[in-house]
């Protein structure tokens, strides 16, 4: 049994596109977490649902028609929340729906494509493809890139957007590039976990490392490893029992996120 | 002997929230090595005025001058220290510790990342030891006092080696020693590393022994000028007795 987890190339596959997604996961939920922006990676999830309709519905590849339909969506997140002067989570509100009424109306044009439309609604990462996994590859290392490039400007304007943009930092522009960067993520784990779940990657595990982590840097690193031993030992376990990944992940992530609370409630670790 | 050079000029600023006067025909000139404590009733456009002067809010009529240049072309962002209202409102969870604060600051403000880590290093421990800090890097900022916490938003804007340094009411919810104590670091960096201040303050008695110039302001600029001749002032008189009030502590 073990010795046919290893050999099957895509359980490599998924492991390779799933590894990825994770370290941008990890690192990205951070900002979002503290950032007060958790629900916006659950919004654009469902503005890809769109996405994967129309990729559907005209034969094209459904994550890069997500992936357009996403960063068209981030930009109008913005400029909803700049213009209109609505709250984060009403822009994000009003987005979601559009974005789910546009894929079920969508859906409703065309007949026999419901079953792969449940595979990009929950996931199916045993199934993912080698141009999906390569694609994974290049815009997760490109979001950890950006990332760690932007890496002190982002802390900065996360702990204090006043301070940092008299400070000159382009606190417009990162904002920006946060919303792009969580587009992206968030269409690499819609094959991976599905589109209803993909939010619980950039919460869960950034949601966990917060109980523990002392410090921005240890918080960086302990969510992405909580978001990489997640996924991993999801697949893992959903390929020995045939059961979902996607819900093995979101669950393994949850359970850890309950061990951390409880290591932090009853004292039994000092934070590092 | 050369006159101090002007750092900040704010001319003809008007200012209005939906329509609603915030601020009136401001004209103020801020001289290198000035303390300037900007005093006056809530809701008369201190606020306002600073976030102006830092480009947070543009005014709708008037224009704002830093070290001799318009404040829309103005990119040396590193001469300018600030610390804006209830900046020490955290959120308590946020991981983050006292050196993470200050070299974000420091990264901020550099065109590249510092190769020299050693150099990096110093520069946070000459930033704490300023403000009286040290051995606390490694803490995490949520832990500290608000004094404290106070101290480390002040060795941030140090880092950079700033030449002025605003700050907004910088020690609301800090207790009244601690108080002083800030209020004394800060005449210390006036007059001992020539450091610009401009202070909004609401505890004008704790920190008059070290400004040099006051302004009041009441939507106008009601007073601008010398601290010395500022309780004289007939205009601060009738400010006062106009029901405004400046909190004020005997010593």
């Amino acid at each position: 049994m073990i010795y046919s987890i290893f050999s099957s190339g895509f359980f490599w596959r998924a492991i390779l596109a799933g590894g990825f997604l994770a370290l941008a996961c990890g690192l990205l939920g951070v900002f979002l977490v503290l950032r007060r922006d958790a629900m916006i990676a659950h919004g654009l999830s469902h503005v890809a649902f769109a996405g994967v309709a129309i990729g559907l519905l005209l034969n094209l590849l459904p994550l890069i028609v997500s992936l357009i339909i996403c960063l068209l969506g981030s930009f109008f997140i913005l400029k909803l929340k700049e213009r209109a002067k609505l709250p984060g989570d009403t822009a994000i509100a009003i987005l979601s729906s559009a974005g789910m009424a546009l894929g079920v109306l969508l859906t409703s044009f065309k007949s026999g494509f419901g079953a792969e439309l449940m595979t990009y609604l929950f996931g199916d990462v045993l199934a993912i493809a080698p141009t999906e996994v390569w694609l994974s590859v290049v815009l997760a290392f490109l979001v950890v890139i950006l990332m760690v490039a932007n890496y002190y400007p982002l802390v900065f304007m996360t702990f204090d957007r006043e301070a940092a943009l008299v400070s000159g930092v382009k606190v417009k522009r990162l904002e920006e590039l946060l919303v792009v960067l969580t587009s992206i993520t968030v269409v690499l784990g819609i094959r991976i976990v599905g589109l209803l779940l993909v939010s619980a990657l950039t919460v869960i595990p950034a949601a966990s490392a917060l109980q523990l982590a002392r410090n921005f840097k240890t918080t960086l690193i302990l969510s992405s490893l909580f978001s990489l031993f997640s996924i991993i030992s999801g697949i893992g376990i959903a390929y020995a029992l045939d059961i979902s990944a996607s819900a093995a992940i979101v669950f393994i992530s949850i359970l850890i996120f309950l061990i951390c609370l409880a290591l932090k409630k009853l004292g039994l670790i000092k934070n590092f | 002997m050369v006159p101090p050079a002007e750092i900040i000029r704010v001319q003809d600023v008007s200012f209005y929230y939906d329509g609603i006067l915030a601020l009136q025909d401001i004209n103020l000139s801020i001289y290198s090595g000035d303390f300037l404590a900007v005093i006056g009733p809530n809701g008369s456009g201190k606020t306002t005025l600073l976030k102006i002067i830092v480009g947070l809010l543009k005014p709708q009529k008037g224009r704002v001058f830093l070290f001799g240049q318009p404040l829309e072309e103005f990119k040396d962002w590193p001469k300018i220290g600030y610390i804006q209202q209830k900046a020490t409102y955290f959120d308590p969870t946020f991981p983050i510790s006292v050196e993470e604060v200050i070299v974000a600051g420091l990264y901020s403000s550099q065109k590249k990342l510092l190769p020299d880590k050693k150099l990096v290093r110093e520069k946070i421990n000459r930033a704490l030891e300023l403000v009286g800090l040290n051995n606390i890097g490694q803490k995490r900022i949520t832990a500290l006092s608000g004094g404290q916490q106070q101290r480390v938003l002040i060795a941030r804007a140090l880092v950079n080696e700033p030449e002025v340094l605003l700050l907004d009411e910088p020690t609301t919810g800090v207790d009244r020693l601690a108080q002083e104590n800030f209020y004394d670091l800060l005449g210390y960096l006036n007059k001992n590393r020539l450091l610009t201040i401009v202070l909004i303050t609401h505890d004008y008695g704790i920190v008059n022994k070290h400004v040099n110039r006051v302004a009041c302001l009441n939507q106008k600029l009601v007073y601008h000028g010398e601290h010395l001749e500022f309780c004289q002032s007939s205009v601060v008189q009738q400010f006062l007795s106009g029901g405004h009030h400046l909190v004020s502590h005997r010593h």
